[in-house]
C-alpha cells in the first residue's frame, strides 16, 4: 500500500529533471555536431568551388558548382598511387600482425612451458614503445637492412608495433575458451595445431576482428614512418600524399580541398560500414 | 604487468593436462610417446612463437638498443662510428634552449589536455548519455575526426586557418573580428592553435570512451541518490564521477602519453615553427635526426623521449592505475 503511494511521488522529480537537462543536451549535441561537421563540410563543399569564389567568401556555398577540381583529382594518377600504396601496406601490416599475433596468443594461452610469463611480459613492454618515438632509430635500422623505399619497410615495422596490443587482447580471449572444447577436439583426433586452426581461430573471430581493425586503422593513418622511409612520391601513402599535395599546390586551395575531400572518403566510408566494430575495437581495446 | 598474466593463467585451461592424460591413455609405449610429445611441443612452440618474436625483437626492441648505441657517438649517418663522445649528445640536448622549449611545449599540451579537454569530455559525455533522439548518429559524428588521419586533419585546419580564411570569416561574422590572430604565424599563439586542432581531432575519442564507461553505471544509483535528497549536481559529483574513475584514469594515461609524442599535426602545420615556437620533442627529434642529418644526436633525443614516456607510464601504473582492474596497463593501446 505504502509502496503504491510512494511511486507517483518519486516519479515527479525524476521526470522534471530530464526536460531541462534534455534540452541542454540537445543544444550541446548541436554545438558538437556543428564543430565536428563544419570543417568536413568546408573541405567537401570547397572542392566544388573555384579559387576566386573561395577568396571572395571562404564560408560561402559554390556558385556555380564546379566539378573540375574533383575530376582533376580523380583522373590524377598520383591519388590512385597513394591509395594503392596505403591499401597494400595496411593489408600487409594487418595480415602479419593478426597471423603472427594469433599464433603467439595461442602458444601463450594454451601451452605450458618455462618462461611463458616472461615472454608475455616482454611483449607487454612493447606497449610502451610507440612507433613515433622509435621512428628515427627504426629509419636508421631499415636503411642498414636495405628496406628503404619498400612496402615491406613500412609494413613489417607497423606489424611489429601492432603485435603487443594484438597479443594482449587475444591471449585472455583464447584462454577463456573452455578446455572441454579442446578435450573434445583431441578425442576426435585433432592435433593441437588442428584445434587451433579449425576451432580456436573461428571461435576467436570477434577478438580477431578487433585486433585487425586496430592494426589496419593504425597503419592507414600512419604518417611519420612512411615520411622517413619513402622519398619517391610514387611510393607515398595517402597521409603522406595529402600533406605533400598541400605543400605542392598551396596556391590552388580549391584543388587541395578536393584532393583532401577525396582522401577522406576511404576512412570515412570504412568507418560508416564498420562503425560498431571500429568504435568497439578502439574503445574496447582500451577498456579491456 | 605480470599480474594480468597470472590472472588469465588461473582462469585459463590447464592446456597441458589435456594432452598429457588423453592421448597416453590410448597408447601403449608411454615413455617414447612422452619424449616425442615433448619434442613436438617444442617444435610447435618454435613455429608459433618464432615469427612474432623475430618481428618484435628485430623491429621494436633492436632499434631502441641501436639508438642508445648511436647516441654515444658523433656521427653523420654515413661510414663507421669512430668518434665516441659519451653522453655529450644528452648534455647538448638538455642544455640547448630549443629542446628545453620543446619539453615545455609538450608539458603545456599535457596540462591543457587535462585542464581543458578532460572537463569538456566529461561534461559532454554526461549530457549525451541521455536518451536523445538520433543518439547513434551523434556517436557517429563525434567519432569521425578520430578516424581521420592526423595528416588529413592538419591539412583541413591549415586551409581553414589561412589568413582571411574560414576561421577568420567566422570570427568576423559573430563580431569578434578584433580577436583574429595570425593563428599559425604568431609565436605567442601558434601552440594554442595547434592545441585546438588536437582537441578537435581527439576529443571524440574521450567522449566515446566516457560514454562507454557511463553505460556501466546503473541509472538506479542516480534515482536512489535523488530519493535521498541529492541534487542532480550532487549525485553527479559524488555518485557518477567516482564510478567513472577507472575510465578517467585510463583517459589521462592515454592523453599524457599522446601529448608527449605529438608529431604529425605539428610537423605538417608548422614544422615546429615559426622560430621553434611550436617545436615538440618528437618534431625536434625528426628535425635534427632526419632533416639536419644528425642521427646520433637525434637518437639521443629519441632515447630521452622514450625514457620520459617510460618513466611516466611505470609511475602512473604504480600509483594511479594500480587500484583499477588487473594490469590495466597491459590492456592499453600504445
Amino acid at each position: 500500500m505504502s509502496a503504491g503511494v510512494a511511486t507517483p511521488v518519486r516519479v515527479q522529480p525524476v521526470r522534471k529533471r530530464p526536460t531541462a537537462g534534455t534540452s541542454l543536451a540537445y543544444l550541446a549535441a548541436i554545438v558538437v555536431i556543428g564543430i565536428t561537421v563544419v570543417p568536413l563540410l568546408f573541405v567537401v563543399v570547397g572542392g566544388f568551388r573555384t579559387n576566386a569564389q573561395i577568396n571572395n567568401d571562404p564560408a560561402g556555398l559554390p556558385h556555380p558548382w564546379i566539378l573540375d577540381n574533383y575530376i582533376s583529382v580523380i583522373t590524377n594518377s598520383a591519388f590512385w598511387d597513394f591509395l594503392r600504396n596505403s591499401v597494400e601496406i595496411a593489408v600487409l601490416a594487418t595480415a602479419l600482425a593478426v597471423a603472427f599475433g594469433a599464433m603467439a596468443g595461442f602458444a601463450l594461452s594454451r601451452y605450458r612451458f618455462r618462461g611463458r610469463e616472461a615472454l608475455y611480459g616482454l611483449f607487454t613492454v612493447g606497449l610502451l614503445f610507440p612507433l613515433s618515438v622509435a621512428a628515427l632509430p627504426l629509419f636508421l635500422w631499415l636503411r642498414d637492412l636495405g628496406l628503404l623505399e619498400s612496402t615491406w619497410g613500412v609494413a613489417i615495422p607497423e606489424a611489429a608495433f601492432s603485435l603487443p596490443v594484438t597479443i594482449v587482447i587475444l591471449r585472455p580471449f583464447m584462454a577463456a575458451v573452455p578446455s572441454e572444447i579442446e578435450d573434445a577436439a583431441v578425442l576426435d583426433g585433432a592435433t593441437r595445431l588442428g584445434f587451433f586452426w579449425r576451432i580456436l581461430l573461428p571461435l576467436s573471430m570477434p577478438a580477431l576482428t578487433t585486433v585487425a581493425v586496430l592494426a589496419f586503422v593504425t597503419s592507414w593513418n600512419a604518417y611519420l614512418l612512411p615520411l622517413l622511409v619513402f622519398n619517391d612520391p610514387t611510393h607515398f601513402t595517402l597521409p603522406l600524399g595529402v600533406a605533400t599535395f598541400q605543400t605542392q599546390y598551396s596556391q590552388d586551395t580549391a584543388k587541395v580541398l578536393a584532393f583532401t575531400a577525396v582522401s577522406m572518403v576511404p576512412a570515412l566510408g570504412f568507418f560508416l560500414i564498420a562503425e560498431r566494430r571500429i568504435v568497439g575495437g578502439l574503445t574496447g581495446a582500451v577498456k579491456g | 604487468m605480470s599480474e594480468a598474466g597470472t590472472v588469465t593463467d588461473r582462469s585459463g585451461p590447464p592446456a597441458d593436462g589435456v594432452t598429457d592424460s588423453a592421448p597416453t591413455a590410448g597408447r601403449t609405449g608411454v615413455r617414447p610417446a612422452r619424449r616425442s610429445r615433448g619434442a613436438r611441443q617444442r617444435l610447435e612452440l618454435v613455429v608459433l612463437l618464432g615469427p612474432s618474436l623475430v618481428l618484435f625483437v628485430g623491429f621494436v626492441l633492436a632499434p631502441m638498443v641501436i639508438a642508445a648505441y648511436y647516441s654515444l657517438y658523433n656521427w653523420s649517418g654515413f661510414g663507421p662510428l669512430t668518434d665516441f663522445i659519451g653522453i655529450q649528445n644528452y648534455k647538448d640536448a638538455f642544455n640547448g634552449p630549443v629542446f628545453q622549449h620543446a619539453i615545455v611545449h609538450n608539458l603545456i599540451i599535457v596540462g591543457l589536455s587535462l585542464v581543458v579537454q578532460l572537463p569538456i569530455s566529461i561534461a559532454l559525455a554526461l549530457l549525451l548519455n541521455r536518451r536523445l533522439r538520433g543518439r547513434s548518429f551523434l556517436r557517429l559524428v563525434v567519432f569521425a575526426p578520430y578516424v581521420l588521419s592526423e595528416a588529413i586533419t592538419a591539412v583541413i585546419w591549415l586551409l581553414m586557418l589561412q589568413p582571411d580564411g574560414l576561421v577568420d570569416q567566422m570570427f568576423k561574422s559573430v563580431g569578434l573580428g578584433g580577436a583574429i590572430q595570425q593563428w599559425l604565424a604568431n609565436t605567442n599563439v601558434v601552440l594554442y592553435t595547434l592545441f585546438v586542432v588536437l582537441t578537435w581531432k581527439f576529443i571524440g575519442f574521450g567522449i566515446i570512451l566516457l560514454l562507454a564507461g557511463l553505460q556501466g553505471v546503473p541509472p538506479e544509483l542516480r534515482e536512489a541518490a535523488a530519493l535521498d535528497g541529492a541534487t542532480p549536481w550532487q549525485s553527479t559529483r559524488h555518485v557518477i564521477l567516482p564510478l567513472l574513475g577507472p575510465t578517467i584514469r585510463i583517459w589521462i594515461f592515454l592523453s599524457v602519453i599522446g601529448s608527449l609524442q605529438v608529431f604529425d599535426i605539428v610537423w605538417i602545420m608548422t614544422l615546429g615553427g615559426p622560430a621553434d615556437s611550436s617545436t615538440t620533442m618528437a618534431s625536434y627529434m625528426i628535425d635534427h635526426g632526419f632533416k639536419r642529418l644528425e642521427p646520433s644526436y637525434g637518437s639521443a633525443v629519441a632515447v630521452i623521449l622514450f625514457a620520459i614516456c617510460f618513466v611516466f607510464a611505470l609511475a602512473y601504473q604504480r600509483f594511479a592505475l594500480r587500484r583499477d582492474t588487473d594490469g590495466a596497463l597491459t590492456r592499453m593501446v600504445g
